[in-house]
């Protein structure tokens, strides 16, 4: 199985449509600008995609549909339905008629066509600012196999989104989570993996023994996860094309959990427990040596690289309760930075290295919240019975975590939720689901 | 789907012997409330639990005895209560040498599963440190946190998470874990 295909050739510059290859990039009128302020979603439309021939008609609505639920799917934007549309494109080569999507106060238009040729389909597009009637960056065209049209789809919207919005892209991206089945006293996991809008869903373990926590290398072609399978917990790394499992790390007599790579992807940042007491290791995947990074009585768990390698930050219970610290990437002097009432856990440094994501238990509730990396500008994100674990979109926009209900029907979801607190969404999995961790974007 | 390797598969099954107590979880014991004679699949070994009127089987251990203490909110601590049970079992062992011990720890749903996992191990060190202090030997002796993963009871409310809040003494034949 091959989880992350490359779309070949990724890019290709559209030349000779008539409105030429310098059509400008980002500088047009029509821009999101992404505060913590109310915002009116941007309206937009997306007719379906004009297919170039029979084999194509299958593709080209619902690859339009597909970037629909990406762009609409943020809260930024506002879909104009089908329905609404007065022009009907039928021509990807031929002049757009603005007028006629200005009447229906489309601002932004994104047009496109589908041709499929045996094992290869190619999809082209021009994102639109129909007030200023013209293209908002060049067109551009995606080429791959019939299997990856929902890629091409989101590639599509990713630079949609990121032209209006001037954020990094993230739609083109997958999730690797725990799939749950069963009854709350005898939970089944197994790991799982999806596009990020819960597509595509693959199944990667079986559920013979607990699995916990997922974690993508820097490149998505491999994962860190947590079994049970030795009777004791223990880390292990997956390669994610073939789905071969190694054990590392492994002492007799200690449990080691909670392991997240560093950005160069060579090192493995984890907990070891020996005696009741956890602390924090580094373990060097290809020479196999590992590092104890802090050595103390108290709990210390959750580690998460600063993006540039060079910190963790963390999770420890030295003061009394649960609280974050950051430390040289080498161990040693640890600053606390959380300081607000309750208890904080599972650290997540972003992706841009702005902002820490972290769950906060206070008062009996649970809340997914950020601060910055010296704890200020504390903002809680979410509340309920209870909510853990974030993990980050590949463009630090967006926040992934587990929300799970009370009682004996308790069950786990995944959620997301902007860092401005808005759009707070569950994502449909075939079941069950908790600790999900976004990859990088796709190539 | 194979996942795992045979070799480890096997190593599984061996850390999971005899295991006694319907508590298990893991590779084989799919739905873990498999109790006595419940594990047929993946060279698990099957252990009667015995007449629970005689002091040396298992049944008396778990019943009698008590195979499990309970901790308060967030500590690890042991109550003069569990006291009194692990030295209970402290007994019943030094009686009984042919058997080993697995401690489970546990903790209630109130907290991230990383956190929970270390509580739980501080738990059933907590225990292990006890039995020590009361003359069980260390080889006898291995210790798993599963954190907030096997609750036994499922409602959201105190009265079931006082009952997570545990540390269990799982028997196993052989007297090397």
């Amino acid at each position: 199985m091959t989880l992350f295909r490359t779309l070949t050739p990724v890019v290709a510059l559209m030349l000779g449509l008539g409105f030429g290859p310098q059509a400008q990039a980002q500088t047009g009128p029509l821009r999101i600008i992404i505060d913590q302020g109310v915002i009116e979603p941007l309206p937009f439309a997306v007719p379906d995609l004009v297919p170039e021939n029979g084999a194509a008609s299958e593709y080209a609505a619902n690859i339009s549909r597909v970037i629909a639920a990406d762009l609409a799917g943020t809260g930024l934007f506002r879909e104009i339905p089908a329905s609404a549309h007065i022009a009907r494109v039928t021509s990807f080569d031929a002049p757009v008629g603005y007028e006629d999507w200005k009447a229906i106060n489309a601002q932004a238009l994104i047009t496109g066509a589908v041709g499929a040729s045996g094992d290869r389909i190619v999809v082209k597009f021009c994102l639109h600012d129909v007030f200023a009637s013209q293209p908002l960056g060049e067109c551009l065209q995606f080429a791959g196999t019939p299997g990856s049209w929902r890629r091409m789809a989101h590639k599509v919207a990713d630079a949609a989104y990121s032209r209006i919005t001037g954020e990094g892209p993230y739609f083109d991206s997958r999730v690797v989570y725990v799939a749950e089945s069963g009854p709350k006293n005898a939970r089944l996991k197994r790991l799982a993996v999806m596009d990020y809008d819960g597509a595509n869903i693959q199944y990667l373990t079986d559920s013979s023994s607990i699995v916990l926590a997922p974690r993508f290398s820097p490149t998505g072609n491999q994962i860190l996860f947590t079994s049970y399978v030795s009777g004791f917990p223990r880390i292990y790394l997956m390669d994610a094309a073939s789905l071969a499992v190694r054990g590392l790390a492994e002492q007799p007599g200690t449990m080691t959990f909670a392991p997240r790579f560093s950005p160069d992807g060579r090192t493995v940042v984890f907990s070891l427990e020996r005696g009741g007491n956890s602390d924090l290791y580094a373990l060097d995947i290809d020479s196999g040596q590992s590092r104890q990074l802090t050595n103390a009585p108290s709990i210390e768990t959750a580690p998460s690289f600063s993006p540039d390698g060079s910190q963790i930050v963390f999770e420890s219970d030295r003061s009394g309760t649960q609280q974050l610290y950051i430390m040289s990437a080498g161990g040693g002097e640890a600053q606390r930075i959380s300081n607000g009432q309750g208890r904080y856990g599972t650290p997540v440094w972003s992706p841009q290295g702005d902002y820490i994501a972290f769950t906060k238990q206070n008062e009996g509730r649970f809340h997914i919240g950020v601060m910055r990396t010296n704890g200020g500008e504390e903002r809680l994100l979410t509340a309920s019975f209870l909510d853990e674990g974030p993990t980050w979109s590949p463009n630090g926009r967006v926040i992934m975590f587990t929300r799970e209900t009370a009682g004996e029907g308790g069950q786990a979801g995944l959620y997301s939720v902007d860092i401005s607190g808005r759009n707070l969404r569950q994502i449909t999995t075939e079941g069950p689901a908790s600790d999900p961790a976004w990859s990088p974007l796709l190539p | 789907m194979t996942l795992f390797p045979k070799a480890l598969l096997l190593v599984a099954a061996l850390g999971l012997a005899a295991c006694n107590n319907p508590d298990r979880y893991g590779a084989g014991g799919a739905d873990g409330a498999g109790g006595a004679g419940g594990f047929g699949a993946g060279g698990i070994d099957t252990m009667g639990l015995g007449d629970p009127s005689d002091p040396r089987s298992i049944a008396y251990f778990n019943q009698t005895v008590g195979d499990r203490v309970l901790f308060a909110v967030d500590q690890s601590s042991l109550s003069p209560e569990a006291r009194n049970v692990l030295m209970g079992q402290s007994q019943w062992l030094a009686t009984n040498p042919d058997y080993a011990i697995i401690i489970e720890g546990h903790a209630d749903e109130q907290g991230t599963r990383e956190y929970n996992l270390s509580l739980g191990a501080r738990r059933a060190s907590a225990v292990q440190d006890f039995l020590i202090s009361q003359g069980v030997s260390p080889s006898r002796m291995r210790t798993v946190s599963y954190g907030k993963e096997r609750p036994i009871e499922v409602c959201s409310t105190e009265d079931c998470y006082m009952k997570n809040r545990r540390a269990v003494t799982v028997l196993s034949m052989g007297a090397g874990v």
